[in-house]
């Protein structure tokens, strides 16, 4: 998919992004009673193909994702830069992965967000499952791919 | 007023998930790569995030109802089900190939990397079959 590039353990940073990702989903529960779940929000927008369910609350969702988008643009105003980001090079490989992780996100109903932060949070047995399989079977792709193939 | 909150909420989620190193998939796959150059880090994430949402929800319950809405809507199926399981493992295996999931995919679009400007129209196709898929009488449950 590309060559390994080693990352810097951040333990400090990450935390603190992790704690922000934590308010936002407490925003989004406080204010509007929903789990801060990317999938489930994506799905707000995909319900405008026909013959799908709408969900409601399409616009708290829209203006969500908005935001999302804006995060990086936020941060080369700030910093004068965009944030450093490796991306896997193989198109068909990145195309599959798409794929995989929409497909398999709506099938099981939530994602790192949805199942992770906030089913955790919530301590669900099902989204505790939902994890251990995604991160699981996450390693085991990663390694396959690195090690094996 | 809806959708000023909800763009702050998605803001600072994107800041998080920057921040974080959570948006740079050489890292994500470097957390799972746990016989390569292994970098913890995405634990850190996971870790501050739930414990924040686990303090932070409890907090906003206390209200009974939230802000603007009549009432929590949380998920009500606590089963853990064939399609949750397959799901999860087929998310898995594309998280594992690209190193994105849906909030960083997002949050990476406008950097514009030929890899994040295949995967996401990728995802929303993926989505979009999915609900087809779920409706579809081919995975319909059959019995009790």
């Amino acid at each position: 998919m590309g060559p390994v590039v080693a990352t810097e353990f951040t333990p400090w940073l990450s935390l603190l992004g992790g704690v922000l990702i934590g308010l936002s989903a407490v925003m989004v529960m406080g204010m509007f009673g929903k789990i801060a779940g990317i999938a489930g929000i994506t799905k707000g927008l995909t319900s405008a193909v026909p013959g799908l369910a709408t969900t409601g609350d399409r616009s708290w969702r829209l203006s969500f994702l908005l935001g999302l988008v804006v995060a990086p643009l936020a941060v080369l105003l700030a910093t004068g830069s965009f944030p450093q980001q490796t991306v896997p090079t193989s198109l068909a490989g990145m195309a599959l992965a798409g794929l995989l992780v929409g497909f398999g996100t709506a099938f099981g109903s939530g994602c790192t967000s949805g199942h992770g932060v906030c089913g955790l949070a919530r301590l669900s047995p099902r989204s505790a499952a939902a994890v251990a399989v995604f991160v699981a079977a996450a390693v085991l792709t990663t390694t396959i791919v690195r090690h094996v193939l | 007023m809806r959708n000023i909150i909800g763009f702050a909420a998605g803001l600072i989620f994107g800041l998080g998930l920057i921040v974080s190193g959570m948006a740079n998939p050489a890292k994500v796959l470097n957390f799972l790569d746990i016989l390569g150059p292994w970098d913890p880090s995405l634990a850190f994430v996971m870790g501050g995030a739930s414990v924040t949402a686990f303090i932070g929800y409890r907090l906003v319950w206390r209200r009974g109802t939230p802000v603007m809405g009549t009432q929590f809507d949380l998920p009500a199926s606590g089963t853990i089900d064939a399609p949750l399981l397959t799901g999860a493992a087929i998310f898995g295996v594309g998280w594992g190939l690209g190193g994105f999931c849906p909030g960083p995919a997002w949050a990476s679009l406008a950097i514009g990397s030929t890899g994040i400007l295949v995967f996401l129209p990728a995802m929303l196709i993926g989505i979009v079959l999915a609900d087809f898929g779920k409706s579809s009488p081919l995975f319909a449950k059959k019995g009790a």
